[in-house]
């Protein structure tokens, strides 16, 4: 590739988009499936069941610290597939680039999804570029499709949270909707924190291999944050989710911008950790296995599930009051992910 | 953290609670105390302090929230001008989602309109120099605290001959909207709390005039948990002693008589103008104020000489929610016609506002 940017002659169907996607695409996802060039990645058939989900990520800037779109788009997806406790094993991507972006920042992006799907262990089995012209999109946007496999016997569903449930969490909240609204720069200061955004799946196997039973329902806190999920679980098993202010795990470097930008860190986006909810008896073990992974080691146990008050999402503050845990009103932080 | 978590000690906030119990034994109950600002009614609810605090507290939440005050006809005409495609209109992040005659800036910035959000007066300069071919013009709200920083930046627009920003001035005056609401026979309070960030510009003394004149004792707060438990205290220990008298406890940021150099900023770029409009409480005397003359040219209202067609609010009980008569879970219109996502009246408008506040963390 001798060009410098993404010209629309990189979406025509000709000849500089047959080297986009050999000297590019192929050379660094470096997948057999993928590199048949047919029109459908043609792949074996499975014991347990399909899990397929589809995420589209429009994050801006495209770089930020911890990550960038294309780490982004790998582990969003994975994740989407790990916490239903599939085992996630091939994605699809869609590229909309806007003409113009320099082909360097794609070389990279395009890497970044390479080593992200390395670390999770799926494979990148399909994918398509199209180029709009300058103004149509903002730099590039990414969609995904991913596919994974559920273990015949397993049930993660927030229906079957029930009163006595423990809430877990994977680890500190905030940190990817932090980094990313200071790598936007309008606030003119540093914030040294750095995006959560990983794979999840090596760390829900965990979890799951070392309490096959008892673990009822796992979330991803993404958009919303963790209010958002705890919110969705109390509507879903109809009870009243608890969640302790001082149990929660937030970084002072996130905990210090939310305070400066009048934010809650509860509002904030992860890209890297999850919320469990699990039957009492396996609390304990449970929050010893996460915490015996290397990606667990700051987990903890953040709340309860009792009854009443019905379909409602309470937040017990430091000092002993409660109140509900509110969801974001309108957009507090739009392109997050 | 430090700086923060101290004034959210659990334990220190335990012992200020039981000395607030050991006050309120030799006191009538109910004791109705109000705080005026809405970043104390904002820190009551998000901490749930009016849970730990014994019941004879009783909360009266004022109006001291400057989104939630914010007229329809002021968003009417921020909204009209961001519509002129010459016109890039900058605004405190809060201040979008208010409602106008048929809008708010949000809603107009899906419409085409450039509507940028910002964190200073002095970003939306900032965007006036880097496009010298647009006009900026800056949606200037806020009670004194906010003050100093747009009259800041005029002067700077000024010494840097910077010809493409101006501002739209709806900045308002404190002590007339406390005056208003004391001035209402129903209105009993047992004590007031005053806002710390407006006395940190003016200082503690300005608001000297509430036991002097009105005969209430009051007391200036920072606005961290332990900071309003213990500025209760002191109003509860004035009560108990029989005194009536104004205490500062925010004296880690309020000198008695302010920050000299904000109000100079304040009175060298502002001049009080006879009333203003305020949602919820309707036009209060010499409460409000504009551009000087000689800074005219950075008046947007002078400048581009725009009206707006204002539809007339439809009469709410807001302000007896303000005063104290009515909770805001009472009203009638309170979770049914009027919330978050679509207020009816002031209070609903803003976090800050009590009855958003109410919705937000105390539910329906």
């Amino acid at each position: 590739m001798t060009e410098a940017n993404i010209t629309l002659a990189h979406g025509s169907g000709g000849m500089a988009m047959h080297r986009l996607i050999r000297e590019l695409f192929l050379e660094v996802f470096a997948d057999a499936e993928l590199s048949r060039l047919e029109d459908q990645a043609r792949l074996p058939g499975m014991a347990g069941r399909l899990a397929l989900t589809t995420d589209a990520f429009v994050v801006d800037p495209i770089f930020f610290p911890g990550g960038d779109i294309g780490r982004l788009a790998v582990c969003g997806t994975v994740n989407d597939l790990a916490v239903g406790g599939s085992n996630p094993l091939y994605l699809s991507c869609a590229f909309v680039l806007e003409e113009g972006l320099p082909l360097a920042d794609l070389y990279r992006i395009v890497r970044s999804m390479k080593q992200a799907a390395d670390e999770a262990g799926v494979r990148i089995v399909a994918g398509d570029t199209k180029v709009v012209p300058k103004g149509a999109a903002d730099k590039v946007f990414i969609t995904t499709c991913g596919v994974g496999e559920i273990p015949n016997g397993l049930e993660l569903e927030s229906t079957r949270i029930r009163p006595g449930d423990k809430i877990l969490l994977s680890g500190p909240i905030g940190d990817h909707g932090a980094a990313v609204l200071a790598a936007r720069g309008e606030l003119g200061m540093d914030c040294p924190v750095a995006s959560d955004c990983r794979p999840l799946n090596h760390l829900v196997a965990h979890l799951l291999t070392a309490c096959p039973h008892g673990v009822r329902a796992l979330r991803d806190p993404t958009r919303g944050g963790v209010a958002a999920v705890i919110n969705e679980w109390a509507w879903a098993c109809g009870g009243c989710l608890r969640v302790f202010e001082m149990h929660v795990p937030v970084r002072e470097e996130v905990r210090g911008l939310c305070e400066l930008l009048g934010i809650d860190p509860w509002h904030l986006a992860c890209e890297g950790q999850f919320l469990a909810v699990v039957a009492p008896e396996v609390a304990e073990s449970a929050l010893a296995a996460l915490r015996a992974h290397p990606d667990g080691r700051e987990a903890a146990l953040v709340g309860e599930v009792s009854a009443l008050p019905a379909r409602t999402a309470v937040l017990h503050t430091v000092l002993g009051g409660e109140r509900l845990l509110d969801l974001p009103e309108g957009e507090p932080l739009p392109r997050i992910c | 953290m430090r700086f923060l978590s101290e004034f959210r000690d659990p334990s220190l906030a335990n012992a200020w609670v039981r000395r607030i119990e050991a006050h309120l034994s030799g006191l009538q109950a109910p004791l109705p105390i109000m705080e005026f600002c809405g970043g104390h009614t904002h820190a009551i609810f998000r901490y749930g302090l009016h849970q730990i605090l014994p019941s004879a507290i009783e909360w009266v939440h004022g109006p001291g929230c400057p989104v939630c005050v914010l007229p329809r006809a002021a968003i009417d005409l921020a909204c009209t001008l961001a519509q002129d495609p010459a016109v890039i209109l900058a605004s405190f992040g809060d201040a979008v989602r208010v409602p106008g005659s048929s809008g708010s800036l949000l809603s107009a910035k899906a419409q085409g309109g450039d509507v940028r959000i910002v964190y200073s007066p002095l970003d939306a300069l900032e965007i006036a120099r880097r496009h010298p071919e647009r006009e900026v013009v800056f949606l200037a709200i806020g009670f004194e605290t906010t003050q100093p920083a747009t009259a800041l930046t005029i002067l700077q627009a000024e010494r840097e001959g910077i010809a493409n920003f101006s501002v739209l001035c709806r900045h308002v005056i404190t002590e007339a909207a406390i005056r208003a609401v004391l001035a209402d026979p129903d209105v009993r309070l047992a004590g007031v709390i005053a806002p710390g960030h407006v006395a940190t510009v003016l200082g503690a003394n300005a608001f000297a005039f509430i036991p002097k004149e009105y005969r209430i004792p009051t007391v200036v707060s920072g606005f961290e948990p332990l900071d309003l438990l213990q500025a209760l205290c002191l109003l509860l220990g004035q009560l108990a002693a029989g005194r009536c008298a104004l205490d500062n406890q925010y004296r880690r940021s309020v000198r008695p008589q302010g920050n000299l150099a904000a109000q100079k900023a304040i009175a060298q770029v502002f001049e009080p103008i006879g009333s203003a409009e305020w949602r919820g409480l309707g036009r209060l005397p010499a409460s409000g104020v504009r551009i000087k003359e000689r800074y005219g040219r950075f008046d947007a209202e002078r400048r581009f000489g725009v009206t707006a067609q204002t539809v007339e609010e439809e009469p709410l009980p807001c302000s007896q929610v303000l005063c104290g008569k009515l909770k805001p879970k009472a009203c009638p219109y309170f979770g049914t016609r009027c919330h978050p996502e679509q207020p009816l009246g002031a209070l609903m408008v803003s976090s800050e506002g009590a009855c958003a506040a109410w919705y937000r963390y105390q539910g329906e």
